[in-house]
């Protein structure tokens, strides 16, 4: 540190700045502590006219009420959605961002060009007609109508072509001249180089999937098909002031999808920079 | 083959090994395009093309642009259009503003805090829209709420406001939380940015005794220019979606004063089963999203 920057940082401009960002950061932290000691205050508590910041005492009478519902197979729901986009979205995507990204051919420019352009409209244009194709296909009011579409979705292409760019020609011509053919040089050579892309694409695709609130709400139906999300809305709309029983659900909702975004806040945060620096 | 040259043949075999290379690069591709083209353009072909339809449950009769002329008289339409236009115009600026002054303060920072603030400011979004607008809906009520206990307490207001209820207020709720939900990415992506910009610029600028600001506005704002406008445009097309937030919280009331296009699309095809209107007001609403972002794109390219 130079004595210039040392005497930036305690600048009152710097220590002002700083408080300030303190107390707007604890007002984004707020719902989220509001939802967890929300869930396990007693209903007086609850309704208490001056708030109560901690409960005198931990109940779970609002988990009881939430598991008469199927809570924990909309939970499961919510994970399955998830973890199959992921596996697909990654899969899928590798394959077609490595291509574009290292291969020359005739329609490469046109192909990409396409992708891109889809990205830059609003998806919600496509919902309705969405909608119907499920129907007509069978699937809707199953998993299947949330996780295909979102593998539909360029994104992913997108991320992985720009980590594949950087990986070095030379080492898949020595594969080549190893006699490794196209499937080897792919699953021996470029899936290990683009680990890290992998792992970005994973975590966001979770993420999303977890989150696509609009698509989950138009595709699912029946009760016990709904996904965590849409069992809490569901749920507000049938008991809009038990807020007990409502936060319990959204503490069942919120605390597994932020404690993996904690746990791989680095690789995601990453994968999301690199994605929107465009090539 | 034996009046084949040596060159022709050379010709040939490359000619073959391109063949090839465009055969397996096609079936690497070929996942992927075939759930691109089903479940993203084939559905935008179709949206546009029952655009033009009378198309609801019973019926599909087609009616040129009668969807559209339509959409140009429809009352609650045109309101939909103006919320969501303030809704854009008012979060747009605000998030870039706000998220490049948590990036220009955090940037520096030691990793672990630089990574709390970025873990907290994303923390909405992670959190998704349902679990945030359940709890918010409980901050904002009249009776059970803390906004209004909060309020009175610091002597701003006097009577417990019923901020969901009453269209006066209702549409800058949508916004707060919408505001939440929106700066996440931005500062992410502000903070990735800033640490790239050239260390030895920034210094050489402070030595020749530029202030703060004038080294801020001259050697790190060029080059965050790119990023600038990817938030623009990412912040506009999110906020012209708006859905989640508005179905969830207030479903377009009171008195329509929170519909937005993408709240009536949504109540218009999934309420009113009337399919083909629906899918115009999301032409219109595609249309937008672009005029936008082109706007920003001329706008951001004159700065240069």
């Amino acid at each position: 540190m130079t004595s210039l920057a040392k005497r930036e940082s305690r600048s009152p401009y710097a220590v002002i700045m700083g408080a300030l960002l303190f107390v707007v950061a604890l007002t984004f932290i707020f719902p989220f502590y509001w939802i967890i000691t929300g869930s396990v205050k007693s209903t007086e508590e609850l309704n208490a006219v001056v708030p109560v910041w901690l409960p005198a005492q931990v109940t779970g009478e609002h988990y009881e009420r939430l598991f008469v519902e199927p809570a924990l197979r909309w939970l499961l729901n919510s994970v399955l959605m998830s973890v199959l986009s992921m596996a697909l979205v990654c899969a899928v995507a590798s394959m077609a961002g490595y291509v574009l990204a290292k291969k020359r051919f005739p329609g490469r420019t046109a192909i990409f060009s396409l992708l891109v352009g889809a990205m830059a409209l609003p998806k919600q244009v496509i919902l309705i007609p969405l909608v119907r194709m499920m129907n007509t296909m069978g699937l809707y009011d199953t998993l299947w109508s949330v996780i295909l579409p979102s593998v539909g979705w360029p994104f992913g292409i997108f991320l992985m072509k720009q980590f594949a760019e950087g990986i070095p020609g030379e080492m898949m011509e020595a594969a080549r001249i190893d006699g490794a053919g196209e499937v080897r040089t792919f699953t021996s050579i470029v899936m290990p180089m683009i680990k890290p892309a992998f792992g970005a694409l994973a975590i966001f695709t979770f993420i999303s999937v977890w989150n696509d609130y609009t698509m989950q709400l138009v595709m699912l139906a029946s009760r016990a098909n709904l996904s965590i999300s849409l069992g809490i809305a569901t749920l507000q709309a049938e008991y809009s002031t038990n807020y007990g029983l409502l936060m319990a659900g959204a503490t069942l909702g919120s605390v597994p999808i932020v404690l993996i975004f904690i746990f791989f806040q680095n690789t995601f945060t990453q994968g999301i920079a690199l994605g929107a620096v465009k090539g | 083959m034996s009046t084949l040259s040596r060159d022709d043949r050379l010709f040939a075999r490359s000619r073959a090994l391109q063949r090839q290379q465009t055969k397996v690069s096609y079936l690497f591709l070929l996942p992927a395009l075939l759930f691109f083209f089903a479940f993203v353009i084939f559905p935008m072909g179709m949206g546009i093309y029952t655009s033009f339809f009378n198309y609801t449950m019973g019926s599909f009769d087609f009616i040129g642009f009668g969807n559209y002329a339509e959409l140009m008289r429809d009352a609650t339409f045109g309101r939909s259009v103006v919320n969501t236009l303030i809704i854009v115009v008012a979060s747009v600026p605000l998030v870039g503003v706000f998220s490049l002054w948590v990036a220009t303060l955090i940037y520096k920072m030691p990793v672990f805090s630089r990574s709390f603030y970025r873990g907290v400011f994303y923390l909405p979004v992670v959190m998704g829209s349902v679990p945030v607008v359940v709890v918010w809906k409980w901050v904002f009520n009249k009776y059970y709420g803390i906004l209004n206990w909060l309020l009175k307490g610091l002597g701003v207001i006097n009577t417990s406001i019923n901020w969901l209820g009453d269209a006066r207020y209702a549409i800058w709720c949508v916004l707060a939380i919408l505001f939440t939900t929106s700066i996440g990415q931005p500062i992410v992506l502000y903070v990735a940015s800033l640490g790239n910009v050239d260390h030895s610029q920034i210094e050489a600028s402070e030595v020749d005794g530029a202030s703060k600001w004038q080294t801020f506005l001259h050697v790190k704002w060029p080059s965050l220019l790119p990023t600038t406008l990817y938030v623009l445009v990412i912040t506009t097309i999110n906020s012209f979606q708006c859905f989640a937030l508005i179905q969830l919280l207030t479903r377009g009331g009171p008195n329509g004063s929170t519909s937005t296009v993408m709240y009536y699309l949504y109540d218009t095809a999934f309420k009113l089963y009337r399919y083909g209107y629906a899918n115009a007001m999301g032409v219109i609403l595609a249309i937008l999203i672009a005029l936008f972002s082109a706007l920003q794109f001329r706008i951001m390219r004159t700065d240069d």
